[in-house]
């Protein structure tokens, strides 16, 4: 008990001894832990590589500026794949998401026995997978192109947003469906009524946010074939066109930085 | 026009919130519901339209069974009955104009209802009865904007432009002032009067039960303890419902406002 009877005096303290004692030793296994883990790693890092990296580091630096500017001719269509590589595939995942999120939903599954497993099962099995895994995969089975990349940013992001919005979904407040009910109202008015304008704000901020992620997954799809700037990227890392590597991130960074700017205002205009 | 007859219900954890209610509400007549949290009271409002399922005896409704009925018959049994919550439960990201006309879905097919095409005949009640509520040049505002007595407002609109024969009000005023209380009584009581309406009103505040309606059930544990005038409430009765307490201040209060009101 933390409260002490001390010499007639009432004293509070945050713990009892036993238990900061317990406290202590806790905290002196971990940093015993971690002490001797990284003794483990530095045996097995081949040092003069890490002593060497400024240098090579540097060297890179070098070859890479300046950017070769006249290259961005070749990106435009690249980057234009890219993007619509991100919002294709997220507008697919959306209309995907969205029958899945209402069946794993506590509240509007039609069987929570058996639907909702199988939906539970679908968000972390696209999940749980990479984008760049699903982009492996389809290029093996669609062929390599931007349609593969599209398809993986889809499959990926179904999980995703089907999980934010089900989530959303569950915690909508219970009396407006029920005023909604109690006029009468059939199964999908309660839907079109009780629960859309209540889980609104949260899809339309989902998907944007996910739009904003897959921008910048689309960006290296390309590594594996799948369309978009990541082409570009590993036909100049093969070649060491360093330039031409850092123009290309570049292109990316600004992308990306529009995308979050586009996302921001986007949220501010719903919220 | 109401009839319960043996109305229970128990949940499944083994709650029995209800045990044969036995109640008759004839057409127009209003009734307070009085009794401690957890006596039933929301639990009987809402096993009459079914948001709660009862577990035995029937509702009659014009001498029809509202127990047995299936989906569809219930929907069009609900559309008789307009509700009004103690939270006033609209949907905070629509107009005003569209909560209110959402009391019209039992009415309207769902492509109409969903691209908003109510007919002209509700577009104009709906109209009409927020000019009666005072809140005509509210029908523009989303509704998180109001204050909760305009809240309540549209919610009574909401119920009364289903064209019921009953409405049934949780606690319309738990969530408000005590003035703002006494004008949605004032205006639910009234309105009922105007329409013929019979309803069931759940309330906490006996004085004001006493002040606005002509009968009072009490209920406690789930069962009818009391049913009768508002003048009957002794303390007596008042102990029988809710308890041990002091009740001669509850009642010398009612007494009071009623000669205000005479002068």
């Amino acid at each position: 008990m933390p409260v002490l009877e001390r010499a007639g005096m009432q004293i509070w303290r945050r713990r009892t001894g036993r238990d900061s004692l317990i406290r202590w030793f806790g905290w002196l296994i971990g940093v015993a832990v971690f002490v001797y883990c990284w003794q483990i790693i530095s045996a097995s890092t081949t040092w003069f590589f890490v002593w060497d990296a400024p240098r090579i580091a540097n060297d890179i630096w070098t070859r890479a500026t300046p950017p070769r500017w006249e290259y961005i001719t070749q990106l435009g269509r690249p980057i234009w794949d890219t993007l619509n590589i991100a919002t294709l595939g997220t507008l697919i995942a959306l209309c995907l998401a969205v029958p899945v999120a209402f069946l794993a939903a506590r509240n509007t599954t039609p069987s929570a026995l058996f639907i909702r497993p199988v939906a539970l099962l679908i968000i972390v099995s696209t999940r749980s997978i990479n984008s760049l895994i699903w982009a492996l995969l389809l290029i093996a089975i669609i062929g390599p192109g931007v349609f593969a990349g599209v398809i993986a940013i889809a499959i990926r992001s179904i999980g995703f947003c089907a999980k934010l919005l089900y989530e959303a979904i569950e915690e909508i407040d219970s009396g407006q469906v029920e005023a909604i009910t109690a006029t009468g109202a059939s199964r999908w008015q309660v839907m079109a009524y009780g629960i859309v304008p209540q889980v609104l704000p949260a899809f339309a901020g989902i998907a944007v946010f996910r739009w904003d992620i897959n921008i910048r997954e689309s960006t290296v799809l390309g590594l594996v074939g799948a369309g978009g700037i990541g082409l570009q990227l590993s036909a100049s890392l093969n070649v060491l066109a360093w330039p031409q590597v850092s123009l290309i991130l570049i292109v990316i960074l600004v992308a990306v930085l529009i995308s979050e700017l586009v996302s921001a205002k986007v949220r501010g205009a719903i919220i | 026009m109401l009839r319960l007859q043996k109305l229970s219900k128990t949940y499944k954890t083994g709650d029995q919130a209800l045990t044969a209610i036995d109640l008759d509400v004839p057409k127009g007549q209003v009734l307070a519901l009085i009794g401690p949290s957890g006596a039933g009271k929301s639990t009987m409002i809402r096993c009459i339209n079914r948001l709660v399922e009862p577990t035995g005896g029937a509702v009659l409704l014009d001498e029809v069974d509202l127990t047995g009925l299936g989906p569809g018959r219930l929907r069009k049994a609900r559309r008789e009955m307009g509700m009004i919550f103690q939270e006033y439960a609209l949907v905070e990201r629509l107009t005003v104009m569209e909560n209110v006309l959402s009391g019209r879905l039992g009415y309207v097919g769902f492509w109409r209802s969903f691209l908003r095409r109510y007919p002209q005949s509700d577009v104009d009640a709906a109209f009409r009865l927020l000019d009666r509520v005072g809140l005509l040049h509210m029908a523009d505002k989303r509704a998180d904007e109001l204050s909760g007595g305009q809240r309540q407002r549209v919610g009574i609109c909401r119920a009364l432009i289903q064209q019921p024969k009953l409405l049934l009000v949780d606690e319309p005023t738990a969530s408000l002032d005590p003035k703002t209380s006494r004008q949605i009584m004032r205006l639910i009581t009234e309105l009922c009067q105007e329409r013929g309406l019979a309803a069931i009103i759940n309330i906490h505040d006996v004085a004001l039960a006493q002040m606005f309606v002509p009968r009072v059930v009490g209920l406690r544990l789930g069962e009818i303890v009391y049913d009768g005038l508002p003048t009957g409430l002794t303390p007596d009765k008042l102990t029988e419902i809710y308890g041990e307490e002091d009740w001669e201040a509850t009642i010398e209060k009612v007494e009071d406002e009623e000669i205000e009101a005479a002068e």
